[in-house]
């Protein structure tokens, strides 16, 4: 996913005087307390971090009533960042006629409005089911459960709500997309195996085409 | 924000819309007429709007054509919460927001949550104010609450509750982040000493954090600061209520936190019930050590821990009597805390009857030790300010040894190795512990090791009945027993003794270390008999819920007591005295 990266920092954590006896701890909680977080300063959310160095064993205490240690150190993190216009993939947690609620990574929302989502999709109830189901694609469902890819239109840093479309014609159910590029793919190798072949390979694909548009006639 | 309701009766509504109404509307449609509604509310014609926001105020004595216009209102709502913006349609939202589940039957309370789970997944922006909405109906309106009181009442209780909760881990599974946001909700709207409210709102809401703490969002949002709450709740409740009032002016108050407390067994027992003892009992042991321990003159609060404890000897027991023994031997802690430790301490291994009695000689010994230690390193004299830690050690290890003597040298193995404590060295130190321990305590100790053959070379110093002396109240002998557990646990008369008991005089003696059991009978004779009869019976009995000890039914058959000294109840309460105003 583009939205997610690893970042080296150089950081000052400063520690309580309390927290001094064992400093590896403290500094680990204290980036703690900054996951799930969007910080400014990263410019994203930290999921996950790791103390790469920590180039000094003296801290620089500070004056004051308490006399915070500021422990120098370089750490990586991993950052979850989501811009305007790229994509993301999350799990499909609920469906309505209005709305397709999804969730990324696990802890993110994100939601996707009717408005959003493209003409192509119907929102049906099959068999107690809600879902989405594409028109010109009987198999490309979106129900609970499904991973979908989406694109990203704004974020709320807050609370990391994302608000996503389904119009671009990439977005949608992600096996779905694959196993048709999968097909495809299968279809190319089988047109290369024609056309190294006695048959003519532009025959055959005129031949695939007009199959293709017949099926389509019968939907 | 107000908004007037148009100016329609609802007659006229339902005129209106019966004459639009000539074919049935599809959900569709009034989904549109919703969205269209919402639409008007920026221009001058917004009297769809103001209509909408109006039906929503209805609350009360509501028609079937109310309910489901209500619910038909909410339902379409929800499939239009994209077209709500925070700042157009503050009013509706407002309205939203304050509904209260108590107020409607089964269907709208369904909409409503619906719409509440709509709303808080459709954007970052509501989630808060959709927990928050949902926190409030933890507790009904005001007044609803004398309903509590019957079977429908209950019945209500439980449909909102019910839904509520759903709701909340609905909502989380939409919103993985939401349970995080939640917390500070929860404590914000935390009923508050000061707040003067009704009792069954408190229990209430107390019932309900609990329910989260053991729900499947009840990690995310926080368990331990949960439970942290829940004890710091119970100690607020604890200073504020005076021995006065529960005695005298205000039996309601007393009640009340007995109440609470119940709440907190019934959950100790249903999360023993459901194998997370052990976890609950981590937060617990660490909301004693924050703020129970340090409380002065908690009365209840710490029988939570205690409770919990009995549930589970063997590993919460132990856990709790290691944690004690830890805190008083860690020379990190300050003296007053090390001091309240080791008196709980005290107070636990004697009188919690399922403690075993190898782990009471085990912690003796580590007691022993750092005593021991701690007199072969100080030179000087017996300063009872500066050894303060020292000498409540040695009054803890004297008073535990008072009560389980006999049973620790009925077991061989013990025996030797209560022997094998530097018990002699202690008391015999230059330091001299014997003279500067409540009198009381010292006594007996020495009557009983006498019998036991413990102290080989013990000094007697002869106090003749005090109470207290000058250097036991200087190191506050009496104050540090008194925080401890008092009302309940085992009575010293219960004690097997080591020694043939020739006067039967000794209980006077030494039920002294519950300062309240003698001299408040003494003292308060009047007002307690009048009191006892119509309404202890109604406290004890709420109390005898979390006593650990027998009923006092065995207890009087087996000591029964002459009239004249009201039977000492186990789980009775009385003023509490302290040292200045003594003797």
């Amino acid at each position: 996913m583009e939205a997610l990266h690893v970042a080296k920092a150089n950081l000052t954590v400063y520690l309580h005087p309390s927290q001094t006896k064992d400093v590896n701890e403290a500094v680990t909680r204290e980036l703690s307390s900054l996951l799930f977080k969007f910080s400014e300063i990263y410019d994203g959310v930290l999921l996950a971090h790791e103390i790469a160095d920590v180039p000094s064993r003296h801290g620089k205490i500070l004056s004051g009533l308490f006399p915070y240690v500021g422990v120098r150190l370089t750490a990586n993190l991993l950052l979850f960042a989501p811009k305007p216009d790229t994509y993301l993939e999350g799990k499909v947690v609920k469906v309505g006629q209005e709305s397709i609620h999804v969730v990324v990574l696990g802890f993110s929302a994100a939601i996707i409005t009717v408005d959003d989502i493209r003409d192509e999709f119907r929102y049906k109830i099959k068999s107690g089911e809600e879902m989405f189901r594409s028109t010109s694609h009987k198999r490309h469902v979106i129900k609970v459960g499904t991973m979908i890819r989406f694109l990203v239109k704004s974020f709320d840093e807050e609370i990391l709500h994302i608000s996503g479309s389904l119009i671009p014609s990439s977005t949608g159910n992600i096996k779905w997309q694959s196993s048709l590029a999968n097909s495809s793919r299968k279809r190319i190798e089988v047109l290369k195996d024609f056309s190294t072949g006695t048959i003519d390979g532009g025959a055959i694909s005129n031949d695939y085409h007009v199959l293709k548009k017949s099926k389509k006639q019968r939907v | 924000m107000g908004v007037e309701p148009a100016n329609y009766t609802k007659e006229e509504q339902y005129q209106q819309m019966e004459a639009d109404d000539d074919i049935d509307r599809t959900d569709s449609e009034i989904v549109f007429h919703i969205r269209q509604a919402l639409k008007s509310a920026s221009s001058d014609e917004n009297d769809d709007y103001n209509e909408l926001v109006g039906l929503l105020h209805y609350n009360d004595r509501l028609s079937p054509e109310d309910v489901a216009m209500l619910v038909t209102s909410l339902k379409a709502l929800s499939g239009a919460v994209s077209c709500i913006d925070t700042v157009l349609h503050g009013s509706l939202l407002d309205t939203i927001f304050n509904m209260s589940l108590w107020s409607y039957g089964p269907e709208v309370m369904d909409a409503l949550i619906e719409l509440i789970i709509t709303l808080a997944a459709s954007s970052g922006k509501y989630v808060d104010s959709c927990l928050d909405m949902l926190v409030c109906n933890f507790t009904p309106p005001k007044r609803f609450i004398e309903a509590l009181k019957w079977p429908y009442g209950v019945a209500k209780k439980d449909h909102v509750l019910v839904r509520v909760h759903s709701a909340l881990e609905y909502i989380s599974g939409l919103v993985p982040l939401a349970p995080s946001r939640l917390l500070p909700i929860v404590l914000q709207r935390m009923p508050k000493v000061f707040n003067n409210l009704q009792e069954p709102v408190v229990v209430m809401f107390v019932e309900n954090m609990f329910k989260l703490e053991s729900s499947a969002i009840g990690e995310l949002v926080g368990r331990r600061m949960l439970i942290m709450a829940v004890v710091d709740l119970l100690i607020d409740f604890d200073v504020e209520v005076g021995w006065d009032d529960i005695l005298e002016e205000n039996p309601q108050k007393g009640i009340f936190e007995m109440d609470l407390m119940v709440t907190t067994f019934e959950h100790l027992k249903y999360c023993k019930e459901n194998g997370r003892l052990v976890e609950v009992f981590e937060s617990l042991l660490q909301s004693f050590q924050i703020t129970v321990l340090n409380a002065y003159k908690s009365k209840f609060a710490q029988f939570v821990i205690f409770y919990a404890c009995s549930l589970d000897s063997e590993i919460c027991g132990t856990r709790f009597a290691e944690f004690l023994a830890d805190m008083y031997i860690c020379c990190s802690f300050p003296p007053l805390t090390r001091m309240s430790a080791v008196a709980y301490l005290a107070s636990f291994m004697s009188r919690g009857r399922f403690l075993s009695t190898p782990l009471v000689v085990n912690i003796l010994g580590r007691l022993a030790k750092c005593c021991s230690d701690y007199c072969r390193l100080q030179s000087g004299n017996s300063d009872p300010k500066i050894h303060r830690v020292f000498y409540a050690g040695c009054q803890a290890i004297m008073y535990v040894l008072c009560f389980r003597m006999r049973s620790i040298i009925d077991i061989p193995n013990l025996k030797s190795q209560i022997s094998g404590f530097p018990l002699s060295q202690i008391f015999t130190s230059h330091l001299e512990p014997l003279k500067v321990c409540l009198p009381s305590i010292v006594e007996e100790f020495l009557q009983q090791a006498k019998s036991a053959n413990l102290l080989r070379k013990s000094g007697t110093p002869v106090f003749h009945d005090m109470l207290e002396s000058e250097l036991s109240k200087a190191f506050g002998g009496i104050e540090r027993l008194d925080i401890s557990i008092r009302p309940n646990f085992v009575y010293w008369s219960m004690v097997r003794k080591t020694y043939e008991d020739d006067e039967g005089s000794s209980d006077e003696d030494v039920d002294v270390f519950y300062p309240e059991t003698n001299r408040a009978a003494s003292r308060d004779e009047g007002i307690v008999e009048s009191f006892e009869d119509d309404y202890l019976d109604e406290f004890n009995d709420t109390l005898n819920r979390m006593s650990i000890t027998p009923k006092d039914s065995t207890l009087k058959s087996r000591f029964g007591r002459n009239s004249q000294t009201p039977m000492q109840m186990p789980s009775k309460l009385r003023p509490s005295m302290s040292p200045e105003s003594s003797l």
